[in-house]
């Protein structure tokens, strides 16, 4: 398996965390579908989201399959590592 | 449909080669009150609740796959390095024997899962309620686990699921509270 920089571990925990953010407000959404201060909070996270996750897949390729990212040349969706090899 | 993201919810690190703490992690992987009863219950009493409370359902049902995954994780890396012997000594030499070092859905007991360990009632209140009953229950085995686990890195990633339970409850409790008021609202008229 091939190494993997620092700097990847930074920009994974990066993106885990405003995913951490936008799971947190999803669920109390569902439950408060009412707030609207909670609802421009999530909103404002899912172009955040956005950066990272460009800036990630630039670097590490495809986060998702199925057409929800653009494949590298040749088709990088299938290289290790996987989640649970890193 | 659903799709896949190439990351885990949370990172996963452990310290060492641990077989017999992933022995008792797999309680939380194929248990009654694991990951998994915890996904397929909630994703499948969904298609029959009140629409209010379908979200949450699909939502909390779609997070507990990705702790699965995380738990899945943990169990590879604390078993991937294990020889025979130190499955054997770990008290997994009968999982050894039937699935050599691959992930298995069963308990700790090495009980295989079973879709007895969930229900859907067809009652939202009922069903409502063992969810809230199964985050508790997970909970506490995330709490015994901890206790028996001197593993610092593994540690950090069960509080966190840990804490999860916690939140998918509190969740959980407001859905019960959201069909009550439309219940009474009914009542008026």
């Amino acid at each position: 398996m091939k190494q993997l920089p620092a700097e990847y571990y930074q920009l994974l925990e990066q993106l885990q965390a405003v995913d951490f953010v936008l799971v947190e407000l999803n669920l109390y959404l569902d439950t408060h579908n009412g707030d609207e201060e909670a609802i421009k909070q999530f909103n404002h996270y899912v172009s955040e989201r956005k950066k990272l996750r460009k800036a990630y897949e630039s670097r590490y390729g495809p986060l998702m399959h199925f057409g929800h990212s653009y494949s590298g040349t040749p088709w990088n969706w299938d290289d290790a590592p996987w989640p649970w090899q890193v | 449909m659903w799709v896949y993201e190439k990351k885990l919810q949370y990172p996963v690190r452990v310290s060492t080669c641990n077989p017999m703490l992933a022995k008792f992690l797999i309680e939380q992987y194929g248990g009654a009150d694991g990951e998994l009863s915890a996904a397929l219950r909630y994703l499948n009493q969904r298609y029959t609740i009140p629409d209010k409370v379908i979200g949450l359902l699909t939502d909390i049902g779609t997070e507990e796959f990705a702790h699965l995954e995380m738990i899945a994780t943990m169990v590879f890396k604390l078993t991937k390095d294990a020889t025979p012997e130190q499955m054997k000594a770990a008290g997994l030499g009968a999982h050894y024997a039937n699935h050599d070092n691959a992930l298995y859905y069963e308990n700790a007991g090495g009980v295989p899962w079973t879709a007895t360990y969930i229900q859907a009632k067809g009652d939202p209140i009922a069903d409502l309620y063992e969810d809230i009953a199964a985050e508790e229950k997970a909970r506490a085995t995330y709490q015994w686990i901890i206790n028996m686990s001197d593993d610092t890195d593994l540690n950090d990633s069960l509080r966190f699921l840990r804490e999860r339970e916690i939140i998918h409850s509190q969740r959980f409790r407001e859905a019960v509270e959201i069909l009550k008021d439309e219940q009474g609202k009914k009542r008026i008229f």
